[in-house]
């Protein structure tokens, strides 16, 4: 047995049934073993970040470690993109990547990159494998590292001549999964204490309690407190009990903001504080005390001070904080959410709002939603309604755009059974549009790809807007999109299109009865906004709830005339 | 004329003093000056060298900044593979040396004087020229810049510090848990394995 084919066993001894990648000269010898180990799907994307990023959609779903590989130098770096996505959600993800015989390493051979050192800051760990007879128990290793603690991505690069030399030894079996520390009994009483004296308590969580998302809705509805979820932490929740405020932060909600500026108690559970949360910091929550649940140690006080750190399993902390709850009876403080709640404006006339709000109200409950990155993504964050957790995908720390479509590839494939649907804008559709051909493929068939078409980067045209006095530079893309629904037929992908409001029913109706993976264009007015936001800078309290009034929508030609001239 | 006016005489920035024990593997280094570069906490002085343990690194860190820089760098550290244990010294008493070579331009009129400085310092001289004296000085960093600051007048030609090192005080048993921090998790070998190959694996021996 070579390096290569160790490496497949220790992957297929791990669980992994599908890899996604792409092969070149310095990982020949992994594909030429990949004939050996029919038990393992490789998935052949059109890219690298494609595959990286399906890699990421499949562990969003499943909460599964996702592997993803590629070859030397440009290979390793198409993946950079798709690395740093995993570090800033969390995503357990493998990277594996061939490189250059031993011998030529540091000396720029063909195709060489220093992918541990472009990574290092990426990654959770890496690795170079300098002897085979480490190959295997690294990649065990990194399997661990990357599932263990605050999940996270890591690389293991081996080179060729290491791939090719024998191996000797046993294969590795999965280690146990660490026990995660639980909080401390004190820390627990402390919070206990603040949470029985509240007057306007709230709860807000994110990605890191996806997987308590049980103990977490207990732990509301024990102690009847409103909970609010960030952009990671959608599904953690369900959407449908009353106790629900929605998602805090830019575009946020009204009840949500509003809430986390007038709450006494903020009870965080599983999150980091992301700045596009928070608003201005010292304007976050001026009110509460601060209860701060959280694995990893670094994000407690790193960006908000915290009046008691909770440190462990989410899920542990929930059930103790749950313990001898009865409800608070604060009918000033649920009467106050009501009225914020009220205040929620749902589009009610044509424009990208109206068809994001079209498509996901007709998702069930057991679909994926996955989007890409732009005013489709916050429309779709708004306007989704989530009743579990891992059904919502999408690209929250890095915010790539790219990311959507074969982050809803990998999903889907973990998931067959089941709709992926990914929302998508006509710019990022764009950066990774060629995984069309891995549908293909594949005969993927439950891929429902939505792209809402406004011809613009509409979110850098929305600031645009708002902060640079109208003048809409690069951001016009109308003139040169391709027809997207031959572009999709060109891939073998049935395309549909709806272009108002009356259209629209009939056409998601055929785009989701048809068998197949299918395309859905939706061509929505040219400008519109996100609403509520809260500028950059500002704090949460100073949210604009509704959009500032403005002038009548100029013709299309005007607009195009307009971006030109920018 | 009084007192000449010191230009920037600001509060001196508070420095933090850390020991870090790593993994010998290669990259180490760069992963711990990048997590400190990234984060924007300014390194003044770094020192590595190997321990008493195969297999394990010592690092000496000083960082400017106040308490929260390093608190923050110490959890930011603690998730490294590599680190198998940090001492935060500011919690502890230690000791910490510094080893600095200076070049002395000399004359036949200063020669004695400055041979009688060095002496005071308890300097030793480690190369004699024409024209220079090359003294090497141990101390902590307060003596050491005393040192220079005597030396400098003559006209000091070169000099080279080894930036500090550090160990805590008395026997490792007497100091308290929360100094070390990552103390809970037992030292980890380089790479974990089920069985570890008798001479491969880099078992690294329980420190304290
Ligand atoms: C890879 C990448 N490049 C640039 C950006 C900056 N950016 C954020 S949103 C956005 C516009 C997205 O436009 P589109 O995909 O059409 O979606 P829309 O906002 O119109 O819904 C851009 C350019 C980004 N997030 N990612």
């Amino acid at each position: 047995m070579n390096g290569a084919r160790a490496l497949w066993a220790t992957l297929a001894s791990h669980g992994v049934s599908t890899v996604f990648g792409y092969p070149g000269g310095a990982i020949m010898p992994v594909y030429d073993a990949l004939t050996y180990y029919p038990e393992v799907r490789h998935v052949l994307t059109r890219h690298e970040q494609g595959a990286a990023h399906a890699a990421e959609g499949w562990a969003k779903a499943t909460g599964e470690i996702g592997v993803c590989m590629a070859t030397s130098g440009p290979g390793a770096t198409n993946l950079v993109t798709g690395l740093a996505d995993a570090m800033l959600d969390s995503v357990p993800l493998l990277a594996i990547t061939g490189n250059v015989a031993s011998h030529l390493m540091g000396t720029d051979a063909f195709q060489e990159a220093d992918i541990t050192g472009i990574t290092l800051p990426i990654t959770k760990h890496n690795y170079v494998v300098r002897d085979v007879q480490d190959l295997p128990r690294i990649v065990a290793e990194a399997i661990r590292i990357a599932r263990s603690g605050r999940p996270g991505p890591v690389l293991v690069d081996i080179p060729k001549d290491i791939q090719l030399a024998p191996y000797h030894g046993e294969i590795p079996v999965p280690h146990a999964r660490p026990e995660i520390p639980a909080p401390s009994q004190d820390a627990i009483d402390r919070a206990l204490e603040l949470i029985r004296a509240a007057q306007r308590p709230v709860i807000m969580v994110g990605g890191g309690s996806l997987d308590a998302a049980a103990e977490v809705t207990a732990l509301a509805r024990a102690w009847d407190i409103p909970v609010i979820t960030t952009l990671m932490g959608l599904g953690a929740f369900p959407n449908s009990d009353p106790l629900w405020l929605g998602m805090p932060g830019m575009h946020g909600s009204v009840a949500a903001n509003r809430a986390i500026s007038e709450a006494d108690v903020l009870i965080g559970i599983g999150l980091r504080f992301d700045d596009r949360v928070t608003g201005r910091v010292n304007g976050f929550a001026p009110k509460a005390s601060i209860i701060h649940v959280e694995l990893d140690a670094a994000e407690i006080g790193k960006i908000i001070r915290t009046h008691v750190p909770v440190r462990g399993d989410a899920k542990v902390a929930a059930q103790m904080l749950a313990q001898g709850a009865s409800p608070l009876d604060r009918p000033e403080w649920k009467a106050q959410l009501e009225e914020w709640k009220s205040r929620t404006q749902l589009p009610d006339h044509w424009g990208a709002g109206y068809a994001v709000k079209s498509v996901v109200d007709r998702l069930r409950p057991d679909d994926i939603l996955s989007s890409d990155v732009g005013q489709h993504q916050m429309l779709a964050a708004q306007l989704a309604r989530f009743e579990k957790p891992r059904r919502w995908i999408n690209s929250g720390g890095l915010g790539t755009m790219g990311f959507g479509f074969p982050a809803a590839i990998g999903a889907g494939m973990a998931e067959p059974g089941v709709r992926s649907v990914v929302i998508a804008g006509d710019g990022g559709f764009q950066m990774t549009a060629q995984e069309l051909a891995t549908l293909k493929m594949y005969d993927v068939r439950n891929v429902k790809i939505c792209i809402i078409n406004n011809s613009f980067l509409g979110m850098v045209r929305q600031w645009q807007e708002m902060f640079h006095g109208k003048r809409y530079s690069e951001v016009w893309l109308g003139d040169s999109n391709p027809d997207f629904i031959k572009l999709a037929d060109a891939y073998g992908v049935p395309g549909y299109r709806a272009s108002s409001a009356e259209d629209l029913p009939a056409a998601i109706d055929a785009w989701l009865a048809d068998p197949n993976s299918a395309l859905l264009e939706v061509v929505v007015p040219h400008e519109h906004a996100v609403f509520p936001m809260v500028p950059a800078g500002a704090a949460l309290y100073e949210m604009l709830e509704t959009e500032p009034a403005r002038t009548p929508q100029p013709e299309m030609a005007e607009v195009a005339e307009e971006a030109r001239n920018a | 004329m009084t007192q000449a006016t010191i230009p920037h005489q600001r509060e001196p920035n508070p420095e933090q003093l850390l020991s870090i024990l790593v993994r010998d593997e290669p990259r180490v280094l760069t992963r711990i000056t990048a997590l400190f570069g990234r984060r924007g906490y300014n390194i003044k002085s770094l020192s590595v060298g190997s321990t008493e343990h195969p297999g394990v690194s010592r690092m000496t860190i000083v960082v400017s900044g106040d308490r929260g820089v390093v608190e923050q760098a110490i959890r930011q550290l603690e998730k490294l593979h590599d680190v198998v244990r940090i001492i935060d010294h500011s919690l502890e008493k230690y000791v910490d040396r510094e080893l600095v070579l200076v070049k002395v331009a000399i004359t036949p009129e200063n020669r004695v004087e400055v041979r009688q400085i060095a002496e005071d310092f308890r300097s030793r001289i480690v190369d004699v020229g024409r024209h220079a004296l090359t003294f090497e000085v141990t101390g902590d960093e307060g003596k050491l810049t005393a040192f220079i600051e005597q030396m400098r007048p003559f006209g000091i030609l070169e000099t080279m510090r080894t930036g500090r090192i550090a160990l805590t005080r008395g026997s490792n048993a007497d100091i308290p848990g929360h100094v070390y921090h990552g103390e809970t998790q037992a030292l980890r070998p380089a790479v974990q394995i089920e069985q570890p190959r008798e001479e491969r694996a880099r078992e690294v021996p329980n420190l304290f």
